[in-house]
């Protein structure tokens, strides 16, 4: 007896303090020094995940499973690589929204529906409690067998059901009252418990250094370390079995579904959603957990298969659970010290869990579950004498009895005929359930309310049915007969191998159907169904939280107004009066409002009373609450018609807005394409004013110069004399050429230009042309071939046009042709009896291939025009193209570099001659 | 006096009022048609100065006075750019490559005269 009381002491006396630090945290975060902000402890509270399951059970699992234990580690370290993206983001959203739970948050995604709110809340419930039972099971377990050894080491020694003397009960209370003292201390709107975080991760320090302790204990103190033991281990014939990945009893399958299961449990359980989401401090803190969670998982786990091998070479035949080896070794040893922190590790591990799990569900009961119905009955309107704080306060802590009530009673209905890790599963794969209304909730804007609602009902339903239920019928308390033979002898209804699936064990077979249930319905419920407005704007503050602005809101969905006063009282009956003042005060001073003057809330205030509101009472009773005092009743059936409307009216508008941005691009396109247009030809006029200012001072430099010299020089002979005058009649001629060619251009380009089109002989043209241009090949051996046919019919064209265009030609084949040895032809054919064509051939140069279409721009002579020194002013063939098009006709070049070029034009034959021809 | 000139331009009428404005002046000179026997010139001549214009067939002005300034052998030679290239850029272009002086066509010959005397005076 004196050995139990002093047990009972010193598990009291550890209690007290956790006590003790909670207490401290508490103060330090009153004062506003928080103790917890910072990654590591946030690292450490995470690491609530490792509760009874793993300081006792992952040893039961190894000793039965080998390195099956693994696993339920592997998918929080897999998921922990993804917090920086999903985590981050819930994390994101939870603060911006002031969100309290998991249910909160699912609730508030889809249209802060309280269905989805209380329908989470009961999945959370009913999935976590044989979990929580699973703690006072160890706890009340470890401590008989402390109290009791060695007469209770074995399992069947510990039935023991007289109510007054079990140990559980007393572990439940006394966890209830501990969870009540810093998990409902006061109703805040942000709804994090710093001391109850403190403590937690105090705990989390005390698991891991019981367990390390034994583990070192047994793997170096009763063995010679690590090789000893798998050397001893490996020499046994059942145990050597145990370290392949067959001996545990997994095919690949279940452990990918388990790696599943455990990926969303270090996420989505309550407690973990908790600690990970509600009680962050800072979201920078994820990038430390990212490694320090994994790591404190690799350091609880490395003496589990030591103290498996040595508990089941200590302990043969099976006289001993598995589950106990890390406090049954040292007890047999004679380390009672040591049993005794072995003991208060677990203590450690039980309570962190269930402390969090309570606090967390009896806020989701709370806001999630009652608020809604005790908003809906309108027993909170201001006109009401209760005080919604105390009765709120109350509804918590009964909350945390009453959950820990339904762990006890559980306890006593299954705890006995079930391994730990078996009960952790199925909590496990309750709270699986919400993965595709969270993820896709975050992820996919479409995902609606009766997609969310009917995928977790679908995957409650079927989770209930093929593991909640077969767990009590295995109990017998309920008759197993339908898990053997199916309900009513239906078999294709058995609950382990539902439609004939059979083969898997019961995780992977339950969690096949239950997901694919959920899953199903959720997409096809969301594709099907249409969404209401609130939902729509929930949906897209929760999906686009990072591209959005902190502070925005969905203030429009207000649309009535309500004065200040009543927005202060309600929410100094929910928060108290000091910070109802405080609250709205902040909101003045950020939106540089005059509090005192504001009688009237706007949309702003409204929504924004509404969000501190959620931090204390969850976000669709605060939905309720504010809607009791805004004025015209926001969820009025007409009004959400309205929203509805206009927000149809909106997409319409928006589809309408979107097809003009599209115009509007092509319009930008177009205008940018013109511009561009409008740059190269400005750019090309610039050129051209250019070149053309170069080429009139050319002959003006020389005409100047003269002028100059002659005028300087009166006394000049006269040979000289005669040389400047002639300079200065050539350059003018030059002059007016290019003057002329000038405005000629300028009057084709605008259409101005005279012809006088009539039927004309080109072998006059060409042999006026020829007389014109005789000067310019005197002193020249050029050869000129004449090859005209006497025949020639008559062309329908401009004489004098047609002349200009012949000297240009011609020149051109003058001056290109080749120096020593010019030889150039003129050639006049009929084409199809419709046409003339004339070719004039050169033997000079060529032109390369590439610039044989450039010769007919403007100023664009064949060559580098920097180097190659125009001999004309560029503007030649450009007026002879023009010409020659505007007569109806055609010019090109056919061109052999090194051989000569081919200058062609074709006109219209005059229609005398074609009718004469045709005859 | 007995200063030595090259005259780089294709436009015989220029070249002609140029030969009488040097040939008056008193200085010997030498024609070249383009840049390439522009710069043969320079090496057979070793003139003092130069008349270069721009648009020259073969090599352009540009780059003859910038192979001329390469060279340390004519670091003493003038430049004088003889263009009817006048805009702003193409001027600056001119001087940074090296000219001592460039004048815009059509020119004042007695500008151009004092432009030559004075640079030639400078070296002395």
């Amino acid at each position: 007896m004196f050995f139990e009381y002093l047990i009972l002491l010193i598990a009291i006396a550890y209690i007290g303090v956790l006590f003790a630090i909670a207490y401290y945290g508490d103060k330090r975060a009153d004062e506003g020094r928080s103790l917890i902000s910072n990654p590591y402890i946030y690292s450490l509270s995470l690491a609530v995940y490792c509760t009874s399951w793993t300081f006792y059970g992952s040893v039961g699992r190894a000793a039965s499973a080998g390195v099956g234990f693994l696993p339920i580690y592997l998918g929080p370290t897999l998921m922990a690589a993804l917090w920086g993206i999903i985590l981050r983001k819930i994390i994101r959203i939870s603060k911006t929204h002031r969100i309290t739970s998991i249910a909160d948050f699912i609730s508030s995604r889809y249209g802060k529906s309280p269905a989805i709110g209380g329908l989470v809340t009961i999945i959370a419930v009913i999935g976590v409690t044989p979990y929580i039972a699973l703690q006072l099971k160890a706890v009340s377990t470890t401590f008989d067998i402390l109290i009791r050894y060695p007469a209770s080491i074995s399992p069947a020694a510990i039935v023991d059901n007289r109510l007054l003397d079990d140990t559980a009960l007393y572990v439940a209370l006394l966890m209830a009252i501990f969870a009540i003292l810093f998990g409902t201390r006061h109703l805040d709107a942000s709804e994090r418990h710093e001391g109850l975080v403190a403590a937690i991760a105090f705990e989390s320090v005390v698991k891991l250094l019981a367990f390390l302790l034994v583990g070192m204990y047994i793997t170096y103190g009763v063995y010679n370390g690590f090789g000893h033991v798998f050397d001893l281990a490996a020499k046994n014939e059942s145990l050597a079995k145990m370290l392949t990945i067959e001996s545990s009893g997994l095919q690949y399958l279940d452990w990918a579904w388990l790696i599943f299961l455990s990926m969303m449990a270090i996420m989505f359980l309550p407690r973990q959603f908790q600690v990970a989401v509600v009680e962050n401090s800072d979201e920078n803190h994820i990038y430390k957990a990212i490694w320090m969670l994994p790591l404190y998982l690799l350091a609880i786990n490395i003496f589990v298969l030591p103290i498996a091998f040595g508990g089941l070479m200590h302990f043969p035949n099976n006289i001993v659970d598995a589950d106990t080896f890390v406090l049954t070794i040292p007890l047999a040893e004679g380390q009672h010290s040591l049993a005794i922190l072995v003991f208060l590790g677990g203590i450690s591990a039980a309570t962190g869990m269930v402390i969090v799990a309570t606090v967390a569900l009896s806020t989701m009961i709370c806001n999630d579950l009652v608020m809604p119905i005790l908003t809906r009955i309108h027993l909170f309107r201001i006109s009401e004498q209760i005080n919604p704080r105390n009765l709120l306060l109350t509804i918590r802590r009964s909350a945390i009895f009453i959950v820990l009530l339904m762990g006890y009673l559980t306890f006593r209905i299954i705890g006995e005929s079930y391994p730990l890790v078996s009960i952790g599963l199925v909590s496990f794969a309750a709270v699986a359930q919400f993965t595709p209304a969270i993820i896709g909730g975050i992820y996919w804007k479409g995902a609606t309310k009766h997609g969310a609602f009917a995928g977790l009902t679908a995957g409650f339903i079927i989770w209930f049915y093929t593991l909640l239920l077969p767990t009590y019928a295995h109990s017998g308390w309920l008759s197993d007969s339908f898990i053997q033979n199916g309900p009513f002898g239906l078999t294709f209804l058995k609950p382990f191998e539902l439609f004939g699936l059979s083969g898997y064990n019961q995780i992977t077979h339950s969690m096949f159907w239950s997901m694919l249930a959920n899953l199903g319905c959720y997409i096809g419920f969301s594709l099907k169904g249409h969404r209401s407005g609130l939902e729509q704007s929930q949906a897209s503050l929760f999906v686009d939280i990072f591209s959005r602005p902190q502070q925005s809101g969905p203030e429009a969905f207000w649309r009535g107004t309500a004065t200040v006063a009543d927005l202060q009282i309600l929410l100094a009956r929910f928060l108290g009066s000091r910070r109802a003042d405080e609250t709205l005060k902040n909101y003045a001073q950020r939106m540089h409002l005059d509090i005192e003057q504001l009688s009237s809330a706007d949309a702003g205030l409204v929504a924004h009373v509404e969000k501190v509101l959620s931090g204390a009472i969850g976000a669709s009773s605060a939905r309720v609450m504010i809607s009791s005092v805004v004025k015209e009743e926001p969820l009025r059936i007409d009004e959400v018609l309205d929203i509805l409307d206009e927000t149809s009216q909106a997409i319409a508008y928006s589809r309408e807005l979107e097809q003009k941005s599209r115009e509007l691009e092509a319009a930008t396109e177009e205008l940018r394409k013109a511009n561009d247009r409008l740059q190269e030809l400005d750019r090309l006029k610039d050129e051209f004013i250019s070149t053309v200012t170069h080429e009139l001072r050319t002959p003006l430099t020389a005409i100047r110069a003269s002028s100059e010299i002659l005028y300087d020089n009166p006394g000049i002979d006269e040979y000289k004399q005669q040389e400047f005058l002639g300079i200065i009649v050539r350059e003018s001629e030059r002059l007016t050429r290019l003057i002329n060619q000038v405005l000629d251009l300028g009057k084709i380009e605008s259409g101005k230009l005279d012809i006088n089109l009539q039927p004309i002989n080109f072998r006059d043209v060409i042999s006026d042309s020829l007389s014109a241009t005789r000067q310019s090949y005197i002193g020249r051996s050029i050869h000129v071939t004449n090859e005209i046919p006497d025949d020639l019919p008559d062309v329908f064209a401009d004489y004098d046009r047609s002349i200009q265009i012949m000297v240009n030609l011609i020149s051109n084949a003058f001056k290109f042709c080749d120096k020593e040895n010019g030889r150039v032809t003129i050639r006049a054919t009929c084409e199809n009896n419709s046409k003339v064509r004339i070719d004039v051939i050169d033997n000079g140069p060529g032109i390369e291939p590439g610039q044989q279409s450039v010769i007919f721009e403007k100023f664009r002579q064949a060559g580098d025009t920097l180097t190659d020194k125009p001999h004309g002013s560029g503007l030649g063939l450009p007026i002879t193209q023009k010409l020659i098009e505007h007569m109806g006709g055609r010019i090109w070049v056919e061109s052999t570099v090194g051989e000569g070029s081919t200058f062609s034009f074709v006109l219209p034959m005059a229609r005398s001659d074609i009718q004469n021809r045709n005859q | 006096m007995g200063y030595k000139i090259v005259i780089a331009d294709d436009e015989p009428n220029i070249v002609v009022t140029l030969e009488f404005l040097l040939e008056q002046e008193g200085y010997d000179f030498v024609v070249a048609r383009d840049g390439k026997e522009a710069l043969e010139q320079v090496e057979a001549f070793d003139p003092d100065l130069i008349l270069l214009d721009i648009m020259l067939p073969e090599i352009n002005g540009y780059e003859v006075c910038q192979k001329l300034r390469e060279n340390p052998k004519f670091k003493n030679l003038k430049i004088i750019l003889l263009t009817a290239k006048g805009r702003q850029v193409e001027i600056a272009k001119g001087l940074a490559l090296g000219a001592d002086a460039y004048i815009t066509k059509p020119f004042s010959t007695k500008n151009l005269v004092q432009e030559i005397r004075t640079l030639l005076e400078q070296e002395a």
